[in-house]
């Protein structure tokens, strides 16, 4: 106890000096979780807008489809795995789709496009697609009407009412072409979505096709996204004809961005504590300095090599669990109030569109990431005190004592 | 017949650090029995402190051996030495040496809880020495709240906490004014007679000398004269 004592009295002997170490201490940790929660904000929204808007959580396809998305492969048992769906209660919504890449061209312009094949309220449901409609209607009734995203609208110049020509495949490899009608204009914060999308009734669809009442996909959005990996691989063995996939499976770049979070964090957190190891160092070893013939009397009084070792690194970490704290605490504060508030970058809203990012960025961290932030501050000030205490355990209490 | 409670064998200690060797002591022999009120004194550089600190077990010698209650200190291991000093030696510096961070209190108690004392026999003790010392009522003061006289007092406190065989006590009235040299030598006068504790000192302050019951003279490293100057204590 006596020892706790001595090492944080002794921090505070130089209260200016412990106090400049301790506050960059306190900026480093609060920019560096708060870099942390602005760039998890930013990834988790991009994410998340993913599965709302397109992926879902789950997908079924026929084991085929996904290779060269060929109008055939539909799912073997499409009806039975509706019917399940329809009983289950991890289920919040589905969509069943039909799916082909197809060439879209307008007057001007032509480009590469996915064609969903859509029931309107199930998609509805599943991505709030009416919602997101900025010009025109969500499927009026009439054939071949096709709702399309802003992005493409631009690009081909197209727009309400106006004619699309999409040319693909058909279930026997035939080439059809369909002039299709603009009813409706779509945006999301996704460019990509928005570019190479185009909606269009399924039934329509699958007429041009020919796949009668076949269905290239379901998409399945479950109640609580914590079960993604438990229910697709329940799925997995319950529809064992078809490819049940998860998000991650589906998009391995977004899953990378998830799983690779805690790496960038470490990454950027250490280089951050790198830097603060040098300050730590540098004060600590200044601090030995000045003690040594202190260090020499509490030598030659009775304080072993074990306990004076113990004595500075408990400084350094007492100067760490001082400034880590309140760092992290800051950074709390911080994410909290712009998490509520949001931090807009609108003026950089195209850039962000293009990656598919928000320009209203709403930062949030995890608890346990600011957990680990705290272990890695006191494992770095634990690193950092070894060298200075090694250096005090070379002394030798005589000619400590000698030092003025 | 009074018990050894230092043996100092052939003792050498010569310095090579410099461009030329220095002996600073030069085969020394020297006995001192518990009880005594020993002073060693010399000119600056008479190998006096280096004589101390070998005995202490703070400084290695070149050569010889020094034996302590039974106990041959020469070579042992660091943290053993630690320990060994921890328990047998008290030391009184000419600087205090106080922990500037601890209180006079936590100054004493801090040997005790070394040793692993237990907390009410080291609260009475820390009390005990600090009337000894005539310090009643400064116990919650730090170092730099007190007078040169009364840290060397708390730094004679600190010393006797862990009740040791002896004290050694280097130049420890040299930074003190008369009045307050007195008063100290004073406390360490009375421990010797009162409760047979053995001090050894370095000095060259003629106050201490007088105070002697045995003046060792060292002279280039060696000793030229060992006297009883004064009745010596009996056990």
């Amino acid at each position: 106890m006596m020892i706790l004592k001595i090492a944080w009295r002794n921090i505070w002997r130089n209260r200016t000096r412990s106090l400049v170490l301790i506050l960059s201490i306190v900026l480093g940790m609060w920019a560096g979780a708060f870099i942390m929660a602005f760039y998890w904000g930013m990834s988790k929204q991009q994410v998340d807008d993913t599965i709302q808007q397109n992926l879902s959580h789950i997908q079924f396809h026929h084991p085929d489809f996904r290779e060269n998305f060929e109008a055939k492969y539909t799912i073997a048992d499409g009806d039975q795995v509706v019917a399940d769906l329809q009983q289950d209660k991890e289920v919040k919504a589905y969509s069943e789709r039909v799916v082909c890449m197809a060439m879209a061209a307008s007057a001007s312009k032509s480009t590469g496009v996915t064609l969903y094949g859509i029931v309107p309220e199930q998609e509805d449901a599943l991505t709030g697609l009416k919602e997101k409609l900025i010009a025109g209607d969500y499927f009026t009734g009439k054939k071949n009407e096709v709702v399309v995203g802003n992005k493409l609208a631009e690009k081909l110049h197209l727009d309400v009412r106006k004619k699309i020509v999409c040319t693909f495949q058909d279930e026997q490899g035939e080439i059809v072409s369909v002039a299709l009608r603009v009813s409706g204009i779509f945006k999301t914060r996704n460019s990509r979505l928005e570019e190479g999308m185009i909606y269009m009734q399924q039934t329509d669809l699958s007429a041009l096709l020919g796949t009668g009442n076949g269905i290239h996909e379901i998409a399945v959005l479950l109640a609580d996204d914590q079960q993604v990996d438990a229910v697709t691989d329940q799925w997995k063995q319950d529809f064992p004809a078809d490819d049940v996939e998860s998000w991650k499976e589906l998009s391995p770049e977004l899953r990378l961005i998830v799983e690779s979070f805690n790496q960038y964090m470490f990454i950027i957190i250490g280089i951050i504590l790198l830097a603060l190891l040098f300050g730590i160092i540098n004060t600590m070893l200044m601090a030995i300095l000045e003690r040594t013939k202190e260090l020499g009397v509490l030598m030659s009084v009775g304080l072993n090599k074990t306990k004076v070792f113990i004595m500075i690194l408990l400084e350094t970490v007492f100067i760490a669990l001082v400034g880590g704290p309140l760092g992290l605490l800051l950074a709390w504060c911080t994410v909290q109030l712009t998490h509520s508030s949001g931090i807009d970058l609108s003026m950089y809203s195209k850039g962000l569109e293009e990656f598919g990012y928000a320009s209203m960025v709403y930062p949030e961290l995890g608890m346990s990431s600011y957990f680990s932030i705290l272990i890695m501050v006191v494992a770095a000030a634990l690193i950092a005190s070894v060298f200075p205490a090694m250096r005090a355990l070379k002394l030798k209490p005589v000619e400590a004592i000698r030092k003025i | 017949m009074a018990r050894t409670v230092i043996d100092a064998h052939e003792l050498s200690k010569t310095y090579t650090e410099g461009p030329v060797p220095v002996e600073a002591v030069k085969d020394v022999h020297l006995h001192i029995e518990a009880g005594e009120f020993i002073a060693l004194v010399g000119p600056s550089g008479s190998g006096k402190t280096t004589l101390l600190n070998m005995i202490g077990g703070l400084d290695e010698p070149t050569k010889g051996k020094v034996v302590i209650d039974g106990t041959d200190i020469t070579g042992m291991k660091e943290n053993k030495l630690i320990d060994f000093r921890l328990r047998n030696i008290g030391f009184v510096f000419q600087a205090y040496n106080l922990i500037p961070v601890l209180t006079a209190e936590e100054n004493i108690e801090f040997i005790m809880l070394l040793q692993g004392t237990d907390k009410d026999e080291r609260k009475q003790r820390v009390q005990q020495l600090l009337e000894e010392v005539g310090l009643q009522g400064k116990g919650s003061s730090r170092p730099s709240e007190l007078s040169g006289g009364q840290q060397q007092r708390v730094a004679v406190a600190r010393a006797l906490a862990s009740k040791p065989k002896f004290v050694l006590a280097d130049e420890p009235t040299a930074n003190l004014d008369s009045t307050t040299a007195a008063n100290l030598l004073d406390i360490m006068e009375k421990l010797n007679k009162e409760e047979g504790m053995t001090f050894v000192f370095s000095t060259h302050d003629p106050r201490v000398i007088q105070r002697a019951r045995r003046v060792v003279t060292l002279v280039d490293g060696e000793i030229e004269k060992d006297e009883m100057v004064n009745e010596p204590m009996v056990d």
